[in-house]
């Protein structure tokens, strides 16, 4: 195989002709002044205009508008607004759900992981499949469920006679409903984050506690814990933002529950007085963010404390669960039936009979609601072809802006990409509902050379959309990079492409499959998106998440619950359609593959 | 032409210098090597001259034409340098043939031209019956061909190599150091090539340059390395080297010095330059070593403190010196037998007086 050293002596006698008779050009090449420089910086440009223009731009208005009225900066004013007895009442509220809901979930998820992770309980793919599957429905679409699991259609609960009693206060309809429901909720995030930490756990640092004499428990409680502590309370934190801000259960259960929180306040402030309220809005949308990021920076330095980094290493054995094993599999399984079919087989329930609070039997089912809310229900076909068309456009955007912002903030450094990087994190910490009040007010006003303000279009959702998942596309995006091999892209630079070439030639493909997956959550998430279009929807522009709460409060509860069923089922077919990508995605791309 | 010119270049990354005022002249189809241990910056020296890192401060030209220096940087896609990077850093979505007609497709070679070049420059490293396979399918060995052969489309009048062999296993070393040897005989090519390891860069280069903790200490030819090396640091990283205190040494002429050494009068080579000194560093290599009888009346009296079989020679530690506190290596031909504890006689048969000012870099 290997040329001989006669070999190599002929070559060298006959070819360097050959191979050198283009010099010239290859020279001349060479001594070209400094061409394509004006590429990366024009692309550099781009991205800080993009997410100048749509995050920094309408967050910066937001802050602006909390603190300076017409009246100019107005202590009393805000004094007055925050000093508020509802606004004291939700502040507290938000606080003690957010808080609380944190908690389970954080137990929830650690016990799920740990268990997925360390043992070898059977069947754990679909399990963790199942697990990760509310976090995927929106919302809303989980509160309505479990509105409807006590309700006469819930098959489960209505069998056994022990549906609600009519005229009687739901239980889910108060302080600990919305906090047990966030919790759930919530859990899959902590178990991801949880899990992330075990993979990098050494199986050296477990066998060496069971060779110094420490059995399953005292080796979880004495070594694995304070090993995972980071990865606990990153999950923590994102859990803790993601209660905070999730619009859907707190709106859902919380207005006829009478427990105002921040963001229902918000929500209602919108409603009862328009955008002539907008500067207390923006107040209370800048105490919702205060209130996000010091919890998400509490929490954040609560788990670097006595923080230990460890090394990959091969994965720890999977401990056998022997004869614990059936009552363990089954204490889990009996999770996903109580929190995962219970809600969804009564959200169907509810979907399949004519009207609110029938049992399901062969007398009332119909398939009414489904065939309304796919072809004759005009609101909401128009609404989910509204959230179809901003949705794929927000794809179509997002994922080029994605696979360049990810190129920047992977192999460059310097000021720029710093700023992209806070910028970036920054967007994705933010509760929607924060976007969608600083949209409002950033595109309220007329525009330059258009002359009217977009408000009330559907084109301040796109940009709301746009400016609220760029940090979700970049995820995935990002773990890819991380598995690229930057050599790569610097052969690619010193064969002479420039940085488009290069991003379309040499990134693109060897992403691709990482590409695949942050299209597929940017689209699961918007096309259901509520939190900031809540806000934003108007008459002459609605989307599809909304609808359910507005369906909800007209009183059409089984078109709500049919639409939401379709929710449901759409969610399944994208999750499950993504497993097919299978081995190509790097690992903990997909957050429900095992 | 290809002569690599830098002139004090220097960088930084926060407070850590990683590159200190390197001043290297390279001809024109020179094949240079740069030895240092990991973490001495020779990565980052290369990065430099590729134009992935962008200077502190000196200049960089590249044939005559400034590509680094103040106020200036040539991009990498401009500077018509081959690297072959340590792991290829082959595409893996496209093919042998689209790897090494990449270059060629972006500056534009027409698509006729291209693929003859391309099956030209494959046939040359006998890769024509692998054309149209992946980077995965192939062996380490086809690897750095087919990463070789991109450099080869491309005509690339430099060559940076970083750290080509690192990632293989050590049987496949020598024929892969073949094929650089034939590579730059082939190609006239100015070749810059990466290494912590001394055999690869001792066996390869026309020159090496000696690089620690972002300093250049000797740029010179192996041998003179090997013989003549200029610093201790120099004297003690290649080939075993050993560096002792001697005494009174005095220059005979001729580049001969006499000196004494563990309390033993012996003959040195030095600079032609040297003066007489009561104190100076030498140093020597194992294989200058000697076991003499025991009943000589000269030689420096040991104890031998642990014997390693290595094959073709016994390799005996030894404590050594009137005080018998200096340790030192010995190389004893093979069918030899050692017990610890055992009192040998050497004799020193050659050596070198480092010289006490160094000049870092006499080519310049």
């Amino acid at each position: 195989m290997k040329p001989s050293a006669k070999n190599s002596q002929i070559l060298l006698g006959s070819n360097r002709v050959t191979v050198y008779n283009n010099m010239p050009k290859r020279l001349f090449w060479t001594l070209r002044p400094e061409l394509g420089l004006g590429g990366e910086r024009a692309l550099l440009l781009a991205l800080v205009l993009f997410v100048g223009v749509l995050s920094i731009a309408p967050l910066a208005r937001l802050a602006y508008a909390a603190l300076v009225t017409n009246d100019g900066f107005d202590l009393d004013r805000i004094v007055d607004v925050l000093g508020g007895r509802r606004v004291l009442e939700a502040t507290v509220n938000t606080i003690w759900i957010a808080v609380s809901a944190t908690l389970i979930s954080t137990v929830l998820g650690t016990i799920a992981a740990l268990l997925c992770n360390l043992t070898d309980m059977r069947k754990r793919s679909l399990w963790v499949f199942g697990f990760m599957l509310p976090l995927m429905i929106p919302p809303q679409v989980i509160a309505l469920a479990w509105v409807q699991a006590f309700s006469p259609a819930s098959p489960l609960l209505g069998i056994l006679g022990w549906s609600l009693p009519p005229g009687m206060r739901h239980p889910l309809y108060s302080m600990g409903g919305i906090i047990l429901l966030l919790g759930l909720y919530n859990g899959p995030l902590v178990f991801l984050s949880v899990r992330a930490s075990l993979q990098r756990l050494p199986a050296s640092m477990i066998e060496a506690a069971h060779a110094n004499g420490a059995g399953h428990r005292a080796a979880t409680l004495d070594i694995i814990l304070p090993l995972i502590r980071s990865g606990i309370f990153a999950g923590a934190a994102l859990a803790f933002v993601s209660a905070i801000g999730n619009f859907g259960i707190q709106a859902m259960l919380g207005i006829p529950g009478r427990v105002p929180t921040l963001i229902t306040l918000i929500y209602r402030r919108l409603n009862s007085y328009g955008t002539s309220a907008l500067n207390d809005m923006a107040l209370l949308a800048l105490l919702l963010a205060v209130l996000t990021v010091g919890g998400m920076t509490l929490t954040a330095w609560l788990g670097r404390q006595g923080d230990q980094r460890v090394e990959t290493a091969q994965r720890p054995p999977r401990i056998a669960l022997g004869r614990w094993g059936l009552p363990i599999v089954g204490i889990a399984w009996l999770y996903h039936l109580i929190f995962l079919m219970l809600p969804l087989s009564a959200l169907f329930g509810t979907a399949l009979v004519r009207g609110y609070g029938q049992p399901v039997n062969f007398e009332t089912i119909t398939f009414q609601n489904f065939s309304n809310a796919l072809f004759y229900h005009e609101g909401i076909r128009d609404a989910f072809l509204t959230s179809l068309w901003v949705t794929l456009t927000t794809v179509a955007v997002l994922i080029p802006v994605a696979v360049a912002l990810g190129y920047v903030l992977t192999w460059r450094q310097g000021c720029i990409a710093q700023f992209l990087r806070m910028a970036s994190e920054m967007a994705y910490a933010l509760p929607g509902i924060i976007i969608g009040v600083a949209m409002i007010l950033f595109f309220l006003r007329p525009l330059p050379f258009i002359g009217t303000g977009l408000y009330g279009t559907v084109w301040v959702i796109l940009a709301a959309y746009m400016s609220n998942f760029l940090a979700l596309a970049l995820r995935p995006i990002l773990g890819g990079y991380a598995q690229l091999d930057r050599g790569l892209d610097e052969a690619a630079q010193l064969a002479g492409a420039g940085i488009f070439a290069r991003l379309r030639d040499i990134v693109l493909p060897s992403l691709a499959p990482a590409v695949m997956a942050s299209a597929i959550l940017v689209f699961m998430t918007a096309i259901n998106e509520i939190q900031t279009s809540v806000l934003l929807v108007s008459s002459r522009a609605q989307t599809i998440g909304p609808m359910i709460i507005f369906l909800e409060e007209a009183g059409s509860s089984t078109l709500a619950a049919a639409v939401g069923c379709l929710m449901v089922v759409m969610v399944l077919v994208l999750m499950s359609g993504s497993l097919l990508l299978g081995n190509r995605l790097p690992e903990g791309v997909l957050p429900w593959r095992d | 032409m290809n002569q690599i010119q830098t002139n004090n270049i220097a960088k930084s990354y926060g407070q850590t210098e990683v590159l200190r005022q390197i001043s290297l002249s390279i001809n024109s189809g020179e094949f240079v090597a740069v030895l240092g241990p990991s973490g001495c910056g020779k990565t980052t020296l290369l990065r430099c001259l590729a134009g992935f890192e962008r200077l502190d401060s000196g200049k960089i030209d590249i044939g005559g034409q400034t590509v680094s220096g103040p106020k200036r940087h040539l991009l990498p896609e401009n500077r018509g340098i081959g690297v072959v990077f340590q792991n290829y850093a082959l595409w893996p979505h496209m093919s042998v043939t689209q790897n090494v007609a990449y270059g060629l497709k972006i500056s534009g070679v027409p698509k006729k031209e291209r693929k003859a070049r391309v099956a030209h420059v494959l046939d040359l490293v006998e890769l024509g019956p692998q054309a149209n396979r992946r980077p995965s399918d192939l062996s380490g060995g086809q690897r750095q061909r087919v990463a070789l052969a991109r450099c080869l489309a491309m005509e690339s009048r430099v060559v940076l190599l970083d750290e080509p062999l690192a990632n293989l296993d050590v049987h496949l070393r020598g024929a892969l150091e073949e094929e650089f040897a034939a590579f730059h005989a082939r190609t006239g090519a100015t070749m810059f090539y990466i290494t912590h390891d001394q055999s690869e860069a001792l066996a390869l280069a026309d020159r090496v340059a000696v690089m620690d903790r972002g300093r250049i200490l000797q740029f010179d030819k192996p041998e003179a390395l090997f013989r003549r090396p200029s610093t201790e640091t120099v004297a003690g990283f290649i080939g075993e080297g050993r560096v002792l205190e001697a005494e009174d040494i005095r220059p005979l002429g001729g580049g001969f010095a006499s000196a004494i050494v563990l309390g033993q009068p012996v003959k040195l080579r030095c600079n032609l330059d040297q003066d007489a000194r009561a104190h100076a560093k030498i140093s020597f290599h194992p294989g200058d070593l000697h076991m003499i009888a025991d009943a000589a009346p000269d030689g420096i009296c040991a104890n031998v403190t642990r014997a390693t079989y290595r094959g073709a020679y016994l390799r005996a530690n030894v404590m050594a010196g009137p005080s018998g506190a200096v340790p030192l290596s010995v190389d004893i031909a093979a069918p030899a037998s050692l017990t610890s504890g055992q009192q040998v006689k050497l004799a020193l048969n050659d050596g070198w007086v480092i010289p006490t000012t160094h000049p870092t870099c006499n080519h310049i």
